[in-house]
């Protein structure tokens, strides 16, 4: 039987709440969301915190939301709700990819966005995606609120860059017109982590006869990919012609740079070849997107 | 510390550890053994029940977080001594073998039929994708839900009462 060991339980009912709690118990309290990561860490005892601030009764955290040129979206939505949400869809077909793949049905309905970047697992496919996407990170403190790039956010594995008395309240993303975005990820089994999974993101400038790559974002989870994301193949494929010779190239740049580990979910090549294949096939999908064509 | 939430329609208040599951809670404090105790580690699915109208693996919940809110497990599907239409597809199309799985599933279906009244084999399956049964092959619990999909047409109510009595 696997039980957490003894915890005290707060309940935060305002974001103010949540960070005064925070402070109150200082760095071995743990903000306690959908749970679904943080439960089993504690039942391994791979988490002991003293105080669990459980923050599911706040409310203005769940929301998906068009504020200016930025899609919003709280930290507290979960994982289904934001593979129902057609405006996020309608952005950024990438979320809806990755989402399809995440878990299962039944976990995606309680398991939420923020939890998932926090938990900063090295195999975690929204770190990779808000990573291409180049999303920002609103952090509230005792202070205020800061913006920090998601391709800032995590300091390693199961490290970020969240204070223990701060809070990650939204992830902000900007639109731009002309862009597709696509997830290619490969598991052993539904719901599993990915063996390797790529993210992809392009604009293209269509003045030409053949368009060109304007900008492109490339994350990367489960192979060591410094940040999740693949910057040599982004700085490659700015100003290139749209191609799948191209699009070959930059995948195989992506995999030169990554870092993958052996592990049970298979070798280092492996992994290699596919972070190859998989950015190669998330940038085609991408391309064909952007200009209307679903791959 | 004290909690109180809504069960299957009854409010239960009970004084427990924060770190108590939601399953432990549901089946040794309330002895709603309904709802099973699987895998432990969010993959099998048999403890599935609904937290606010969404099934959740209550394995990887603490009860704790459960205060105030609303639950319906296996028990609450009968409605006035009538089983639920999956109840009655379960039965009919053989859904189950050893049984084991079969509360999460059923809890799992029900949702879905709520959503989708009328789903294609690919929803079924991916439905139930975080599911896992060792005696059917899925096909029997699939065919189960479609039976309850065909015989809640018209006839059903949201909850699959007024749903045709079964024959065997």
């Amino acid at each position: 039987m696997q039980v957490p060991s003894h915890v005290e339980y707060e309940r935060a009912t305002s974001v103010e709440h949540a960070l005064e709690l925070l402070a109150r118990f200082g760095p071995e309290s743990r903000v306690l969301a959908g749970g679904h990561s943080l439960i089993p860490m504690m039942k391994l005892r791979l988490a002991q915190p003293e105080t669990l601030i459980d923050i599911n009764g706040i409310s203005g955290l769940s929301r998906i939301a068009m504020e200016g040129d930025e899609l919003r979206i709280g930290a507290l939505v979960r994982h289904a709700q934001l593979l129902d949400s057609a405006l996020a869809g309608e952005h950024f077909p990438v979320l809806h990819d990755a989402e399809r793949v995440i878990a299962d049905p039944i976990v995606r309905n309680w398991g939420t966005i923020g939890g998932s970047l926090c938990q900063a697992d090295p195999s975690e496919d929204l770190s990779a995606v808000f990573g291409a996407i180049r999303a920002t990170a609103v952090i509230q403190g005792r202070d205020g609120a800061r913006a920090v790039p998601v391709r800032e956010f995590h300091l390693g594995p199961y490290e970020t860059v969240v204070a223990p008395d701060e809070l990650l309240t939204e992830l902000r993303v900007p639109i731009r017109p002309g862009g597709g975005s696509a997830y290619e990820k490969v598991a052993r089994r539904v719901g599993d982590w990915s063996v390797a999974a790529a993210g992809a993101v392009i604009w293209l400038d269509p003045a030409s006869g053949t368009p060109t790559v304007s900008e492109a974002g490339i994350g990367l989870a489960a192979v060591g990919a410094g940040h999740f994301v693949a910057e040599e193949a982004e700085d490659f494929l700015r100003g290139q012609p749209v191609s799948d010779e191209m699009f070959a190239r930059a995948g195989q740049i992506a995999a030169e740079h990554c870092t993958p580990s052996a592990d049970q979910r298979g070798p280092a090549d492996y992994k290699r070849h596919l972070t190859g294949e998989l950015t190669t096939r998330a940038l085609r999908r991408a391309a064909a997107r952007a200009c209307g064509q679903e791959a | 510390m004290e909690i109180t939430m809504t069960v299957n329609g009854a409010e239960y208040t009970r004084d427990v550890e924060p770190r108590m599951l939601l399953i432990h809670f549901l089946r040794d404090e309330l002895e709603l053994t309904g709802s099973h105790w699987g895998c432990d580690t969010s993959n099998c699915g048999a403890c599935v029940i609904w937290l606010d109208g969404a099934p959740l693996k209550s394995c990887t919940a603490l009860a704790a977080m459960a205060g105030g809110r609303d639950i319906r497990t296996v028990e609450g599907l009968e409605r006035d001594g009538e089983l639920d239409v999956v109840q009655q597809g379960f039965i009919a199309c053989h859904g189950l073998q050893c049984g084991f799985c079969t509360p999460g599933m059923m809890m799992t279906a029900r949702w879905l039929l709520d959503r989708i009244p009328d789903p294609a084999d690919a929803e079924i399956r991916e439905a139930i994708s975080g599911q896992i049964c060792r005696c059917t092959g899925y096909e029997n619990i699939v065919r189960s839900v479609r039976w309850a999909a065909a015989h809640s047409r018209g006839a059903a109510g949201p909850d699959g009462s007024g749903a045709h009595e079964v024959t065997v």
